[in-house]
């Protein structure tokens, strides 16, 4: 692949030639381990890139303490566009999304390297604002975690921080704005000064998801938004991804292989820490390239 | 028969009766996969025995040890001549002190010996008597009570049950200890505290205006009589532990924002438990702290000042009790503020909120109940605490707001109260139990708020 830099060339050695790897895919038929992993999916089949891409990734490499967490990992993610992330449990695509917003920099052991891109910038760099690149890069949880504030606050709460409204009315127009496009205006418009935590799981979700869009952001992570809710509950969340996409490029972490084939444009499968296959989705459900992809989407294991 | 001797028979038989019990189980069960056929296992069967067999002896021994004094002095008393017997109630009393001695072969007055001595004989023999009685009751006690276990013993008796019951009704026994205790020294207090009441007004002692407790002990002593008003004791407590609190929150507060949010794991673990080694320096070692260093040092600084300080400032005195008190604040608001769930900082961090805003914003506003609770804690700490304050605090009764001057508090007022020879029905000792009563009260309704804020808290994130 042209996209390799140092990085990720020093971990996947000896490299194979693409043509020499194929044939290899049709022995195993338990869970690759880390070492088969290197072996069979050191580089990554499909095209990685994204026509207008927003967020950009060469060679991403993670570290918590002695584990290597995420293996040379590159991916965009274009403007517009749903990317699912896909794989097994441990596999590395929460530790993907969460190194976008530099959320692992509030783990301790955790070491990034490697080239993050938001619009061309090195989100890594070390003048990178990180308070900038969080408003820019939003981020939506595995659990519904509103503030215990009223839910008018938990929405006011970003434009706050970040004085975005120079008045009340301001505010009010962008908490309303924001609920208005999260789906959940008309269920809390006569109870906005009531606690944020009271609302169901699925209205609490949405509520997040209007906090994170209240601050206006490119990019929003969404951490498998889905897995502490029903199904009603969860087909409101993907209608409400599919009208974000007109205007947000969002990455989602899913362990339905169905929400993914639903919500997604691309989607990306992750294995042990490598991005094993990445394509549209259509492709990846019904024509996966790389046997791993395969097992795991007929559901031969994970 | 000595009662240790006879305590260790019991055990004894109850060890016995647990062996005997489950031999019995597995005689009546069978065993191997025969033994399935009984309700419990082999060993219950054996202390439900046991139990049956200590219990009614330990119910023989306990109502011999409430009630066969009473008997036998009721038999001695009987036993006297008319005259000695129709004396008024605390003379009988030191006659009947005088047979115990006799009686235990100490020496008394020669004078009286003749005529108790056959009371005392008496008084022997009874307790020999009693002794006997005991023995034989104990033994027998659990002998029957092994036997009517002995007779349920079948293959569907549920012993494990019964036996459970027993260990539950021991465990209810055992907080029953700690709740009686308080209800037998708030009842206590609350009796004196009425006799207090009955020499001087409750609305006196509540609103007056000045403490002067010294009474005079003979009526034709030259002497006050007294003084009960106890608001400026209640606003020199007030004073010292609003002092108190002043250096103990800000501070307490801000260790425990460091000790959470940005202390390294490793720093928290050591620096912590040294901060609860605060709490364990006995409160005496604070008082000379308090008196020998703290408030000299106040008192020069004053001096320099061109203020008028008293050597015994309410000020030292709430400043080292202050720093006692902070690791109540600290520690306890470090583990509410660290209860805060990961996800509720990670949504701030993650909508771009610096760690300060995400501190002040988001994480304090979710702790706070919690931290409210401590500091009640706190408070009810530094309401109750003595030995700093006598050390420290003087004792003159001030009624001022002014921390530079000597004022007492409540604690203080009970300890010199009640040091010394006194006579516990002058109001000046009663006083104590009342200024205990509204300490006891106090103290209580802070705790009782305290932990409701902080059970309520709790809930939140279960």
């Amino acid at each position: 692949m042209l996209l390799m830099d140092k990085e990720e060339g020093a971990v996947a050695t000896p490299r194979e030639p693409v043509a020499e790897r194929r044939p290899v895919a049709e022995a195993p038929t338990k869970v690759a381990d880390a070492a088969e992993t290197d072996r069979i999916a050191a580089d990554t089949v499909g095209d990685v890139t994204a026509r207008d891409p927003v967020i950009c990734v060469r060679g991403g490499n993670v570290h918590y303490g002695e584990t290597h967490a995420l293996r040379g990992i590159s991916l965009d993610i274009g403007r517009n566009e749903v990317v699912a992330l896909i794989g097994p449990s441990g596999c590395g695509k929460s530790t993907f999304i969460r190194c976008l917003n530099r959320m692992n920099d509030t783990i301790e052991s955790a070491r990034v390297t490697g080239d993050f891109r938001l619009d061309g910038q090195d989100i890594y760099a070390r003048d990178t604002d990180v308070v900038m690149l969080r408003a820019r890069v939003g981020m939506v949880f595995q659990k519904p975690n509103p503030f215990p504030k009223s839910i008018y606050e938990n929405v006011a709460y970003g434009p706050r921080i970040h004085g975005l409204a120079s008045n009340r009315a301001e505010l009010d127009d962008i908490v309303y704005g924001s609920l208005e496009r999260a789906g959940l205006v008309d269920e809390v418009k006569n109870r906005l000064d009531e606690p944020g935590t009271g609302l169901s799981g699925g209205q609490q979700q949405r509520l997040c998801i209007a906090r994170t869009i209240a601050v206006n952001p490119e990019v929003i992570l969404m951490d498998e938004p889905c897995s502490a809710l029903d199904p009603i509950a969860t087909a409101r969340i993907e209608d409400l991804i599919d009208e974000l996409s007109q205007k947000y490029a969002i990455a989602i972490v899913t362990h339905s292989m169905q929400q993914a084939a639903r919500v997604s444009n691309r989607t990306a499968y992750f294995h042990l820490g490598r991005l094993v296959e990445v394509g549209p989705t259509d492709k990846i459900f019904t024509n996966p390239s790389h046997k791993l992809t395969e097992d795991y989407v007929t559901g031969r294991f994970g | 028969m000595r009662l240790t001797t006879l305590v260790l028979i019991l055990a004894a038989m109850t060890l016995a009766a647990y062996f005997v019990g489950r031999h019995r189980a597995l005689a009546i069960g069978g065993t191997g996969t025969a033994a399935r056929r009984l309700h419990s296992l082999p060993r219950y069967y054996g202390y439900f025995t046991s139990l049956w067999c200590l219990l009614p002896g330990l119910l023989v021994l306990a109502a011999w040890a409430a009630f066969s004094d009473t008997v036998i002095t009721g038999r001695v008393v009987q036993s006297l001549p008319e005259a000695l017997r129709n004396q008024p109630e605390a003379q009988l009393s030191l006659a009947l002190n005088d047979i115990r001695n006799l009686a235990a072969g100490q020496m008394v007055d020669e004078s009286r010996q003749a005529e108790i001595s056959v009371a005392a004989d008496l008084y022997n023999e009874l307790r020999a008597i009693s002794q006997r009685v005991l023995s034989g009751l104990m033994i027998a006690a659990g002998f029957v009570g092994f036997a009517v276990a002995w007779t349920r013993l079948r293959p569907q008796f549920r012993a494990r049950n019964h036996v459970e019951t027993a260990i539950r009704l021991a465990l209810v026994a055992a907080s029953l200890v700690a709740i009686l205790t308080t209800l037998g020294i708030l009842l206590s207090v609350t009796f004196e505290a009425v006799r207090f009441f009955g020499q001087v007004p409750f609305t006196e002692f509540l609103f007056g205006l000045t403490w002067s407790p010294q009474t005079a002990i003979r009526a034709d002593q030259v002497g006050s009589s007294g003084a009960f008003g106890a608001v400026p004791l209640f606003a020199g407590t007030l004073l010292i532990s609003g002092i108190a609190l002043v250096v103990a929150v800000p501070i307490g507060l801000m260790i425990a924002i460091f000790l959470s949010e940005y202390a390294r794991p490793a720093l928290r673990r050591v620096v912590k438990p040294v901060l609860e080694v605060l709490a364990g320096i006995p409160t005496v070692v604070y008082g000379y702290f308090a008196a020998l260093t703290v408030a000299p040092m106040i008192r020069d600084l004053g001096d320099r000042l061109g203020l008028d300080v008293a050597s015994e400032s309410a000020l030292g005195a709430g400043l080292v009790m202050g720093v006692m008190i902070i690791p109540f604040v600290s520690s306890l608001s470090d583990d509410v503020i660290n209860a805060v769930p990961r996800a509720m900082r990670e949504g701030s961090y993650g909508l771009g909120a610096t760690k300060s805003e995400t501190i002040k914003r988001v994480i304090l506003p979710a702790a706070l109940p919690g931290i409210v609770g401590g500091i009640l804690l706190a408070a009810s700490r530094a309401i109750g605490e003595t030995m700093i304050v006598v050390m420290a605090a003087g004792l003159s009764a001030n009624l001022t707001a002014n921390p530079l001057e000597s004022v007492t508090t409540v604690t203080v007022q009970i300890v010199t109260l009640l040091v010394g020879d006194q006579e516990f029905d002058s109001p000046k000792t009663l006083a104590a139990f009342a200024l205990g009563l509204v300490l006891f009260v106090v103290t209580l309704v802070l705790n009782i708020i305290a932990l409701q804020v902080v059970r309520r808290y709790r809930e939140q994130y279960d």
